[in-house]
């Protein structure tokens, strides 16, 4: 399924530390992970093992404390923080186990704010936002609030507005976690089919096993290390 | 990304209204108080304002505001009349004397005396009668707030309603017959006594016998001639005080200032209004932005940066601002025309309006800027976390 073999992403060595002193709680010690362009990564583990910490490292929200971590060539720590928020507004979407929409916006809306942050100007954005809800098989909706939506139309929203600005790299970390098992194995078969393309990868973070087959390849951590990385579901038992 | 925060903001119904109200509170306390406060610094000079004739008032030296009078030699007129620049100069008598009602009982009022032959000084509007009826025997022209109240006839029979005085009754004051000539309407007066005016001479017959009955000299100046400056030219030929009618305004006002209660009564309803306002609204913005953390921290990791996001919070706090302080300044204004008939002092003129507005202004800044240093330290990592 690789449909191009450049580096999308690449953490060398990255460690990160919560607090200091006695209260140290050490989340990331030493990874190393490649993810390629047009890639689906997947990064599973026990709770605790610091997923979390390493997909908000590389999507440019947190800072690791050693190590580089580059996306698409930029070594984003480096970045001053306004080029870091504009990197992080031009090449990545996300996606949030809570979806985090905007309640008084509605689902077009909602899908155009990565437009909206940009400067697109708002009709531009809320149409161009439409379109996107129909690739997500809810085009009828996109008048809706959140609060009108089930959870499982709510993440079709979320994912839409992951696309909608068409970013290198989209994170979603538990993106079917808060979905029953049959809408959440609907909205990853919805994400592979439209988010992964050409020149798009996406970082995954979940421990639903029943979702690892729509992975092209998984990660598997313990303790702030990366275990194995492995291109099958049936390799991680092994 | 303005339309967002809009949204944003109105689409918490609660919270919105919330905030409308703490705003329109703070605002509609601030000018209502303020207003009345105005008001009632404007009934001190109110017979200043009234008397739109004169450019300069002489008086004794050691007046500190109108009701403060301190009566002058009646030579001082034609002191006054011989400085350069005095178009016309004429004595005011004004005085407290006693009106004796029909039934016996007895009312002080403001007894204002004008120049015999050009009755300069008389009231600003004439109800019933003309101002010239006063050269008519023992002739007085009274308020007719005071005709229908405090000087009205007081009822035969008990519990009966009291009859207003016309033209044409009579009135005793200091024991001296005098005739209602006219009724006429006058700013009320800050202890709201009754106004009685008459000629220059009769006043002087109602008085009580003294050596010295003039209280003011009123003078016009000549065309072009500066009015403060025509003041020091009299201040120095005379060694009288001599004020503009704006001069005499600001002294009485400062008296009424310094040494009533009045300014830090009202201060305290202004100050309660603007810390009440403060408290509200502040403390509803803020905890609206904390609901809405996430939100903005989803905005942030999206790419939106401290800049906009400042923005969008002060567009949200400018917009309820901007409504809050309309709805309270539309009540207030409200209030005011509900009450223009009645007793009460009430007068909301620009920069109380301006004021109120920076008052709320400063609110909404001060909320934002709350609700800011919350939004800019936050770290979008915190998306993640669930
Ligand atoms: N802001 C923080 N301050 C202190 N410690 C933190 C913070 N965030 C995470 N940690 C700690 O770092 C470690 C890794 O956390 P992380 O959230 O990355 O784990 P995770 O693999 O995502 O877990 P889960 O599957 O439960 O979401 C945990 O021990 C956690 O308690
Ligand atoms: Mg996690």
């Amino acid at each position: 399924m690789i449909t191009a073999v450049d580096e999308a992403v690449v953490c060398r060595g990255v460690t990160k530390t919560y607090g200091a002193g006695p209260d140290a709680v050490p989340a990331l010690r030493g990874i190393d992970l490649e993810v390629k362009s047009g890639e689906l990564m997947m990064l599973v583990g026990p709770s605790g093992c610091g997923k979390t910490t390493l997909i908000s490292v590389i999507a440019g929200i947190l800072d690791q404390d050693e190590g580089t971590c580059s996306v698409f060539g930029e070594d984003v720590k480096q970045l001053s923080p306004r080029a870091k928020t504009a990197f992080r507004g031009r090449t990545v979407g996300f996606v949030f186990q809570a979806f985090n929409l905007l309640p008084a916006l509605n689902a077009a809306e909602n899908v155009a704010v990565p437009l909206l942050i940009q400067g697109v100007p708002r009709k531009e954005a809320v149409a161009r936002g439409r379109d996107v809800l129909e690739r997500v098989g809810i085009g009828n909706r996109w008048r809706s609030l959140p609060s009108q939506l089930s959870g499982g139309q709510q993440q079709r929203v979320a994912i839409g507005r992951a696309l909608v600005h068409d970013p290198k790299l989209i994170v979603c970390d538990e993106p079917t976690s808060s979905l029953d098992q049959e809408t959440g194995h609907k909205v990853m078969e919805i994400l592979r089919a439209v988010a992964v393309g050409p020149g798009r990868s996406l970082v995954i973070v979940t421990h639903d096993a029943r979702v690892f087959e729509f992975a092209d390849r998984i990660a598997k951590m313990n303790d702030g290390r990366i275990e194995r990385v492995v291109s099958s579901p049936k390799d991680l038992r092994s | 990304m303005n339309f967002v925060a809009l949204k944003m903001l109105v689409g918490d119904r609660a919270k919105y209204i919330g905030i409308l109200i703490g705003l329109t509170f703070a605002s509609l306390l601030i000018t209502q108080q303020s207003s009345i406060f105005w008001g009632l610094m404007c009934r001190t000079f109110g017979q200043i304002s009234d008397m739109g004739q004169p450019d300069v008032w002489v008086m004794d030296r050691k007046v500190q505001f109108i009701d403060d009078v301190k009566p002058l030699q009646s030579t001082e007129l034609y002191r006054v009349r011989g400085v350069e620049g005095v178009e016309w100069a004429a004595p005011l008598y004004k005085g407290l004397l006693k009106a004796r009602l029909s039934n016996g009982s007895f009312q002080t009022v403001i007894c204002l005396g004008l120049d015999d032959s050009t009755l300069i000084g008389g009231p600003p509007e004439m109800v019933e009668g003309k101002l010239e009826d006063l050269r008519r025997a023992e002739g007085v022209i009274v308020d007719v707030v005071a005709a229908n109240g405090k000087l009205a006839k007081p009822a035969a029979t008990e519990g009966g309603a009291p009859t207003p005085l016309h033209v044409g009754d009579t009135l005793e004051i200091n024991d001296h017959r005098a005739v209602v000539v006219g009724l006429c309407r006058v700013s009320r007066t800050f202890q709201s006594q009754p106004v009685v005016f008459t000629t220059y001479s009769r006043a002087t017959t109602f008085a009580p016998r003294e050596r010295k009955l003039l209280s003011f000299v009123l003078v016009g100046a000549k065309p072009g001639v500066d009015h403060a400056e025509l003041g020091k030219r009299i201040r120095a030929a005379t060694g009288l005080a001599a004020w503009t009618a704006d001069e005499f305004k600001a002294m009485t006002m400062k008296y009424f200032l310094k040494y009533t209660g009045i300014p830090v009564n009202f201060g305290m309803a202004v100050l309660l209004g603007f810390l009440i306002g403060t408290v509200i609204a502040g403390q509803t913005f803020y905890s609206f932005t904390l609901e809405n953390i996430r939100q903005f921290g989803a905005l942030k990791a999206m790419g939106t940066g401290n800049g906009t996001l400042l923005r969008m919070i002060l567009l949200q706090s400018l917009l309820a601002g901007t409504i809050g302080y309309g709805i309270g300044v539309g009540l207030a204004s409200a209030f005011g025309l509900l009450t223009r008939n009645t007793e009460l002092a009430f007068r909301m003129p620009w920069w109380v309006l301006a004021a109120s507005a920076g008052a709320v202004l400063f609110i909404c800044m001060l909320s934002a800027l709350l609700s800011i240093r919350k939004v800019m330290r936050l770290e979008p990592a915190i998306v993640f976390k669930s």
